[in-house]
């Protein structure tokens, strides 16, 4: 009998060593070790046996049948790992289609220009003021030192809703109505990005809606030499280290002195080119020292107190940093336009 | 302004320095030069020619055979211009010349006849067309009698002149003369300026006060008016020369007299007119207002209707000119004219301005009356110009002038303190470098240590207080001296405040949601002016607010709706086969319920998005999923959701908006905008296929904002789940079930979330049923399943009370 089960065990072993398929294997296990199996056979005929052989030979049987189960459990694992490869071998996708569209917006290139000259003088102490798109007279014109009358007003063709109410034309009546707020009270910096509008036929230079960044200090004895400055910072962190500015002079009636900023054309180095009309300095912005009057009707003493001010246009500036010729790109929203500038 | 730098040297010696020198020192210093123009650049062998002889070429019709004397040789050249004759001095481009644009002359047969030359028209010289004098225009230049054969014409043209655009802004009225841009070059060069001759040789008798008499009634718009008579003036061509230098600034030469006003405008920066004085009718001028509804027909030929805001020179009874803008033609200097009145006057600025806004006329008078002249200057012209009406003209001129005079001739005086001017701009200038810019300037002044008291010339009308005498010293001291420095003052804290972050935040959130963000226009057509405006703006019943003047149709009223600008947007892609888009747009919006405005209106900002086209696209793996109802207030709920702001939404029906598919945003009851899809008959009308739009009151926003955020204890207990399925009328609203589940259900439910809605099959008609995913959950302790049953069991008889509804087994 001991023969016997040692020779079903080297049979089973032998078969469950050979076996490739998982029902084989099932049969096998049935073979030998099912009710009606092989070993069950024998251990059924162990009755037969006498009292003293029988806990030998029921040991016998026992490893005999454990030797089996192990190995029938060995080769199912083995058969369900080369199953599992041969699934995911069938599984294999082609990683070159395309993947799918993570569907994103992104901020409109001013909005993008804007906040970056934001959040730079919001490092440089400045808070963000706004104001009304419709402004009075007062405020766009009068408080800015700019009376009725004035020949000034002609640099700026204003959009009139009634004699005493207009599209404002600049960003500035944001200085006269800070000033007020404060009343004279205390020194302040702060810009003010906002729309404005002027009475220009639009192409590819004019718009007759545009936008506009102000920027104004007051405190005591502020310098010209700190205007400059500052506009130098700006223009090195906008663009680049590399860039000269330049103040020339010029007239705004709401500062004195007045001053315009060019920066060291990017294209030619300054040397002169195309796009610097020759010239090697390119036009960025207005700027001087508040005229003492403005800061009288803001309430602020020009005895004590001394400011500057400055004004760009960020479509100019986006212009020049990205080359957009066409100033209309920037509102008539083509989706070719405004996907190019999405980026990190 | 032009200056011509030839014209230049007669007043400032501008030693070597080269135009663009020059153009570089003036821009840096002040006035920005916009371009140089080297009128007859490149010009050379071009001499004036004697036509000797002139006749029909033998084979053309419309040519000239002409023999030309050039001095030292006649040559014979065909010449194609109908206003060549015999007798002519004409300038004679010799074979080998070079003209401007790289032209160069050789010798040809033209017709079979040899022609050795052209004889050269002034647009061939390289003037510009439009100031070219009338006869020459369509054919070659013809020389006054007095030149030389042989002589080069490039000198004689003043085509070897450099021509500097500059952009004189408003405050240096001084910069539109060339005595103003003398002593502004003197400065920048630190040399002298020669000034004209004023002198006259004149020994008649007669005296203009003989002749006519000034009376100024308007005496608040006219401080000083001169009356200078000339007779027996000869009308002719004015000299080459100044021809020239009219050419150069822009100006077409007329006549003898006409150039000579104008030649004296430029000079001296003061508008003087001439009448001819036997046309105008009377002994007496009297400048006034005009009546209302008095006319006048100005030089240009136009009837003008006028007010009494405008100054006219009368003689005494009808107008003869609107002062300081443009005279009138009945009193024109003709031909025939024979005795000139010659003004010479200081009109008020403001009312010369509101004469050109009305009339629209500006001229080189108004510009410069406008800015204002200089008092010191107004006679002294006259007499510039006497000379050289004496000398150009052969005019007798009378002694004296016939004059008003009120003005003020006085000069202002500014203090500079040395420290103050560091102190300004940040720098260590020294007394004596302001003591020398002041001299550069030709400023008087008075120092004591330190201080300077500054006289200032009446040239120089924009100086009137210490920051524009700052200015003058900064500008010659030099801007590129200023040293780099920041501000010393107080700390400031910078940043944005609550509100603009949270409106960063919310772009962003949009963006990431997939919207890209648009800026439209705030002018909008009339037709879209009351286009898809908000319920909460409609029940304010606001006026579109329309610009007095608009520059189109398309942009004539201030926006109600961003909506109608983004559906443009939109209309412009799918044009351009862009077919899906989702835009967001935040800007304001202008309300006024005013009838007629007088106040500014509300600006109330706004936050609108339209989506066209697929949401979801991923063609290849069979997704495609056009943008619905759902997409859209899916972006909208999450964006409450992030501001903790419970909005509801609630069935409505719009202008512009799909009947069954839109919805009012309710905050706390009161609507704040609305969401859905657009009307298919507007979106068709707009060119546009299926689009879902949405629109917020973020002021109403941001009313109600508040910044809340704090820690929550994360729920020990586990949670317990239960569905529930409703069979439920086909009109009750999903969401208004869902609200009653928390009502009745709370504390212990804590979401409500719906999985399915299903109508049809098995159903009987008019009915849905809904299915809602209930979760349970105790923060305190394990729920028992009994609790939830009995909770399930409440909610269900209730919303079968109040629904109608029953449970689907």
């Amino acid at each position: 009998m001991k023969e016997q089960l040692e020779t079903l065990k080297r049979e089973a072993l032998e078969k469950i060593e050979q076996v490739d398929d998982m029902q084989s294997l099932q049969d096998i296990r049935v073979t030998y070790l099912g009710k009606k199996g092989s070993i069950t056979k024998v251990l059924k005929g162990m009755g037969k046996l006498p009292p003293e052989e029988r806990p030998i030979i029921g040991e016998i049987a026992n490893k005999v049948r454990n030797a089996i189960t192990e190995a029938i459990e060995a080769k199912t694992i083995e058969l369900e790992e080369i199953a599992l490869n041969k699934q995911l071998e069938e599984e294999t996708i082609d990683v070159t289609l395309p993947g799918r569209k993570v569907r994103v917006g992104g901020p409109h290139l001013l909005t993008s220009i804007i906040e970056e000259i934001e959040d730079l003088f919001i490092g440089m102490g400045y808070e963000i003021k706004e104001g009304p798109e419709v402004e009075t007279d007062y405020y766009n014109f009068e408080a800015l030192n700019l009376p009725k009358d004035h020949p000034a007003r002609d640099m700026q063709d204003s959009f009139y809703i009634t004699n005493e109410l207009l599209l404002r034309t600049h960003t500035s009546p944001v200085q006269a109505r800070t000033m007020e707020a404060y009343d004279g009270g205390k020194p302040f910096k702060m810009i003010c990005p906002g729309k404005v509008y002027r009475r220009d036929s639009d192409d590819a230079t004019h718009s007759h809606q545009f936008t506009q960044i102000e920027g104004l200090y007051v405190d005591k004895n502020v310098r010209m030499s700190d205007l400059k400055g500052t506009l130098d910072k700006f223009a090195k962190h906008i663009f680049g280290e590399d860039r000269e500015i330049r103040l020339r002079p010029s007239y705004f009636p709401f500062t004195e002195p007045s001053v315009e900023m060019d920066i060291s054309c990017k294209v030619c180095d300054g040397n002169g080119c195309n796009v610097c009309k020759g010239t090697g300095w390119i036009e960025i912005l207005g700027a001087g020292m508040v005229h003492p009057k403005v800061l009288e009707m803001g309430g602020y003493d020009p005895a004590e107190y001394s400011g500057f001010a400055f004004g760009m246009g960020p479509e100019r500036i986006a212009m020049l940093k990205y080359g957009v010729s066409d100033i209309r790109n920037f509102y008539t929203n083509d989706i070719r336009f405004l996907k190019q500038y999405h980026h990190m | 302004m032009y200056l011509s730098v030839n014209w230049l040297k007669h007043y400032v010696d501008l030693g070597n320095i080269t135009p663009e020198e020059l153009a570089e020192k003036i821009t840096k210093s002040g006035i920005e030069v916009e371009g140089i123009e080297y009128v007859g650049e490149n010009v050379t062998n071009v001499v004036v020619g004697h036509v000797l002889s002139c006749e029909k070429h033998p084979n053309a019709d419309k040519l000239s055979l002409c023999q030309v004397d050039v001095g030292n040789e006649t040559l014979q050249i065909v010449c194609g211009a109908p206003n060549v004759a015999a007798g002519q001095k004409v300038a004679v481009a010799k074979p080998g010349a070079e003209l401007p644009g790289g032209f160069k002359i050789k010798k040809v047969k033209l017709r079979g006849v040899e022609s050795n030359g052209m004889i050269c028209s002034l647009q061939e010289l390289g003037v510009d067309e439009k100031f070219i004098p009338q006869q020459f225009v369509d054919g070659i230049f013809v020389f006054q009698d007095d030149v030389e054969v042989g002589q080069e014409v490039v000198p004689l043209l003043n085509l070897n002149d450099a021509v500097l655009e500059l952009d004189v802004l408003a405050d240096r009225a001084d910069a539109l003369s060339m005595l103003g841009l003398a002593y502004e070059v003197a400065a920048i060069l630190d040399t002298s300026v020669k000034l004209p001759n004023e002198e006259l040789e004149s020994k008649e008798t007669e005296r203009a006060e003989d002749c006519v008499d000034v009376e100024v009634e308007a005496k608040d718009l006219n401080k000083y008016y001169g009356a200078f008579i000339i007779k027996d003036v000869e009308i002719k061509p004015s000299p080459q020369w100044m021809q020239n230098y009219l050419l150069a600034a822009g100006i077409r030469p007329i006549n003898n007299v006409v150039d000579i006003t104008n030649f004296v405008l430029l000079e001296y920066g003061q508008p003087l007119h001439a009448f001819d004085f036997d046309k105008f009718a009377s002994d007496k001028v009297l400048v006034r207002r005009a009546k209302d509804g008095e006319e006048i027909v100005t030089l240009d030929r136009e009837t003008r209707k006028l007010t009494q805001e405008n100054l006219v020179i009368t003689n005494g009874t009808v107008p003869t000119a609107l002062a300081g803008v443009m005279g009138g033609l009945d009193s024109e200097v003709t031909d025939e004219t024979k005795t000139i009145l010659l003004e010479a006057a200081y009109f008020d600025g403001t009312s010369v301005r509101r004469t050109v806004m009305q009339t629209g006329l500006r001229s080189e008078s108004s510009n410069r009356f406008e800015k204002g002249v200089d008092p010191k200057r107004v006679k002294k012209a006259g007499l510039r110009a006497c000379h050289l009406l004496e000398k150009y003209a052969n005019g007798k001129v009378l002694q004296g002038i016939s004059e008003f005079d009120e003005l003020d001739y006085s000069e202002k005086t500014v203090t500079v303190e040395t420290e103050r001017v560091n102190e300004r701009l940040g720098t260590s200038i020294t007394a004596e470098e302001i003591a020398s810019i002041l001299r550069r300037l030709q400023f008087p002044f008075e120092q004591d240590g330190s201080v300077f008291k500054v006289q200032v010339p009446t040239r120089r009308q924009d100086i009137v207080i210490f920051e524009d005498m700052l200015e003058e010293i900064a500008r010659l001291y030099g801007y590129d001296r200023l040293p780099y420095t920041l501000p010393e003052g107080e700390d400031h804290v910078g940043g944005l405040s609550e509100i603009q972050q949270l409106k960063r935040d919310i772009k962003r959130f949009l963006e990431g949601a997939g919207l890209m963000e648009n800026l439209t226009y705030s002018l909008v057509h009339e037709k879209d002016v009351n286009k898809l405006v908000s319920p909460e703006i409609k029940d304010l019943q606001p006026n579109p607010v329309p610009l007095l003047k608009p520059m189109s149709e398309d942009h004539k009223y201030l926006r109600l709706s961003l909506l109608p600008g983004l559906l443009h947007s939109l209309a412009y892609n799918q044009a351009r086969n862009v077919a899906n888009i989702a835009y967001y747009e935040a800007g304001s919006i202008f309300v006024s319920q005013e009838e007629t405005i007088t106040k500014q209106p509300k600006e109330i900002l706004r936050l609108s998005g339209a989506i066209t086209g697929n949401w979801v696209e991923n063609k290849w793996q069979g997704e495609v999923k056009p943008v619905d109802f759902y997409v859209v207030k899916g972006i909208v709920e999450r964006l409450f959701e992030l501001l903790k702001m419970n909005v509801e939404f609630e069935q409505a029906k719009l202008a512009d908006m799909h009947p069954g598919r839109t919805a009012v945003i309710k905050l706390d009851g009161k609507v704040i905008g609305f969401l859905g899809q657009l009307h298919p008959s507007l979106a068709k009308q707009s060119d546009l296929k299926e689009t879902y739009v949405f629109d917020i009151n973020m002021d109403l926003v941001f009313d109600a904002y508040e910044y809340d955020v704090s820690y929550t204890e994360i729920p020990k207990y586990p949670s317990v789940s239960r569905d529930i399925a409703f069979i439920l009328d086909a009109e009750v609203k999903a969401g208004d079930v869902e609200a009653f589940i928390i009502e009745v259900g709370s504390p212990l439910v804590k979401s409500v979330e719906i999985f399915d809605v299903y109508e049809g099959e098995h159903l009987d008609e008019g009915k849905k049923s809904i299915a809602y995913h209930l979760v349970y959950q105790d923060p305190e302790k394990t729920l028992k399943d009994e609790e939830v049953d009995a909770s399930v069991e409440e909610i269900v008889k209730a919303v079968e009370e109040k629904f109608g509804g029953y449970v689907r087994s």
